[in-house]
């Protein structure tokens, strides 16, 4: 239904380079990234505020990459919402509906459904200023939605939202989506991206780094980005290759750091996942390993739901593992320890490219 | 105790710039008999020039909005070639001498030039007609409309008229319901500024016309021909008219002209 085909825009120091997706109809499409990354850049090119450089956009098979903002279809709703402030909360809602011949008769029933809609019906006299962020943003959705569009273009519209109200948020995002209504949604939250995708693309530094369902993003993370998102603290890009010993142990290349990998996988680039509980820190050499064995110093430290996860630089590489159960070590004696790091060989992971 | 001597220099400071501005004004009160105000307000060359300065300045005012709004929206919204240029010769009004700027655009609107000669072929002229005196009018006071305007359409913020324009408004709806509104107050202060500017104009507007005579020049006439004396009460009665439109107008942008309340 929408079509985005190799979209690339240079803004400044900032590229969009050769962004291609498509949203069937009735889906619910998120675009994951973190700030800076270009989503919020990607979706004012879906709605026509910003043209793209190259590249093409189409709607129902039709070519809308230069066609009007106010002929697109595409609903935009802020993350700020954008409410019209001198407007009453009914007349927002009716904003889209006035641009269009529909007598004024209708205009108050579709607007007493869609208020209806989102719960906002005892709202309608008031002005957007006095409204809370969960009522503005309700507000703004009903706004879009009155605009019939093909499909709604949400811009992070629960990050002003407070955490009881999310949820409210999400179930009528949810329903509005299970009534057919096509969403395409951009955020930086990965829950909220589990919680309601039913395809996701994860955006990074203006490139789309990996497409897929839910399971299969987080399943497979692809980027560091992601892979932060599911909790995975050491993830490291290099190179694979065959091992001297035997087939199923192969080296994994991080700059000047190598692994020993359990792994089947083809010799290649890819990306290792190392969990956190698989690094084990002593203060002392462990004896009997000469493999996966490092010395580095303790750089930071935090409490976790797990335990107080340490972050050591050891070479290049900064790799994270929780404090050993058991030791007598101070926080405050922690920054600046010289501590050794076994990794385990088991549960590594290897993603390849 | 440092903040306290502070606040009690920029007071004195304050003050005398205060009673710099009232002290003239105060004395052209007090020193004018109510029986010279009651006999000027019954010369009808007086009451006439009030009503004619009021009402050409106002027109001008109207007229010259017509432009001048969509022309500070355009440089409010839009980056061109030159734009700061424009900018200062908006503002270029303000700081020539007036009776240059009188001198100016006699020179284009006298009966030889080009647009003397369409506006003759059309039956009328500039030079000493109502016509001539509104150009001079809005020519000084022009830019205060602009400028004010421009404020106005800088504090809405462009996203309002894109999720406008994104819900299906066409760019003519977007600024009539979006834009219009949202700065109609220092729009309003701007046409009440250009309307007080362009009604106490004198140098430009002598030099295109004494006649008609606006209140301006028949102050000057009077205190030319007769004295300090006669032309006190023309003051006093032109300045308590002009305040009392000034106030009335000032309470109207106060009282629910704020869109965004």
């Amino acid at each position: 239904m929408l079509g985005v085909r190799n979209i690339s825009k240079v803004l400044g120091d900032f590229h969009l380079e050769d962004i291609s997706f498509s949203v069937e109809k009735g889906t619910y499409f998120v675009l994951l990234g973190g700030s800076g990354s270009g989503k919020s850049v990607l979706l004012e090119i879906l709605s026509g505020i910003i043209r793209p450089d190259s590249g093409h956009l189409t709607l129902e098979e039709k070519d809308i990459t230069t066609a009007p903002i106010q002929k697109r279809r595409l609903a935009m709703v802020y993350q700020d919402q954008a409410l019209l402030p001198h407007l009453t909360v009914f007349e927002n809602i009716a904003y889209p509906l006035r641009c269009t011949k529909i007598p004024s008769s209708l205009i108050s029933k579709k607007v007493g459904e869609l208020a209806a809609l989102v719960e906002v019906s005892a709202l309608l006299k008031r002005k957007p200023l006095t409204l809370s962020g969960g009522e503005a943003q309700r507000v703004a959705l009903a706004r879009a939605l009155a605009s019939d569009p093909v499909c709604l273009l949400l811009d992070e519209p629960l990050s002003n939202v407070d955490t009881p109200l999310r949820y409210g948020l999400r179930r009528l995002l949810r329903r509005i989506n299970a009534s057919g209504q096509t969403i395409i949604h951009v955020t930086h939250d990965f829950e909220e991206a589990l919680s309601l995708a039913d395809e996701l693309a994860v955006i990074e530094n203006g490139r789309i780094v990996q497409q897929g369902t839910p399971e299969d993003v987080f399943s497979s993370p692809k980027s560091e980005f992601t892979a932060h998102f599911t909790g995975i603290r050491n993830f490291f890009r290099g190179k694979l290759t065959s091992g001297h010993i035997n087939n199923d142990i192969k080296c994994f290349t991080i700059k000047s750091t190598t692994f020993s990998v359990a792994t089947d996988a083809q010799d290649g680039e890819g990306y290792l996942i190392i969990p956190t509980e698989s690094v084990i820190i002593s203060e002392d050499k462990i004896e009997n390993q000469a493999v996966n064995l490092l010395q580095g110093e303790v750089v930071d430290y935090f409490p976790t739901r797990a335990g107080i996860e340490i972050v050591v630089k050891a070479g290049d590489l900064l790799i994270s593992g929780l404090m050993p159960k058991g030791t007598l070590w101070q926080r405050d004696e922690l920054a600046g320890k010289k501590v050794w790091l076994y990794i385990n060989s088991l549960p590594k992971r290897f993603i390849p490219l | 105790m440092k903040n306290d001597r502070t606040y009690l220099i920029f007071s004195i400071l304050g003050g005398l710039v205060l009673l710099f501005i009232i002290a003239p004004l105060l004395s052209i009160f007090l020193s004018t008999s109510f029986k010279d105000v009651s006999d000027t307000i019954k010369d009808s060359e007086v009451t006439e020039s009030i009503w004619l300065t009021i009402f050409i300045s106002m027109v001008g005012t109207i007229l010259f909005a017509l432009g001048s709004i969509p022309l500070a929206y355009l440089i409010s919204r839009k980056q061109f070639f030159l734009k700061r240029f424009f900018i200062a010769v908006i503002n270029l009004p303000i700081v020539i001498p007036h009776s240059a700027a009188g001198i100016a655009l006699l020179s284009v609107l006298s009966r030889n030039t080009l647009a003397g000669k369409f506006a003759g072929q059309l039956g009328f002229e500039f030079v000493s007609s109502p016509a001539g005196i509104m150009l001079a009018m809005s020519f000084v006071s022009i830019p205060y409309l602009i400028t004010s305007a421009i404020d106005g359409f800088n504090a809405v913020p462009v996203k309002l008229e894109r999720a406008a324009m994104n819900l299906g408004a066409s760019p003519w709806r977007a600024f009539f319901t979006i834009a219009l509104p949202l700065a109609w107050r220092p729009i309003l202060s701007g046409l009440i500024l250009m309307w007080a500017r362009g009604m106490s104009e004198f140098g430009a507007v002598i030099i295109i016309a004494y006649h008609p005579i606006t209140t301006p020049v028949l102050i000057w006439e009077r205190f030319n021909t007769f004295g300090l004396q006669y032309a006190k009460p023309v003051s006093l009665l032109f300045i308590c008219i002009c305040l009392a439109f000034f106030i009335v107008f000032r309470l109207l942008t106060k009282r629910n002209t704020d869109a965004r309340g």
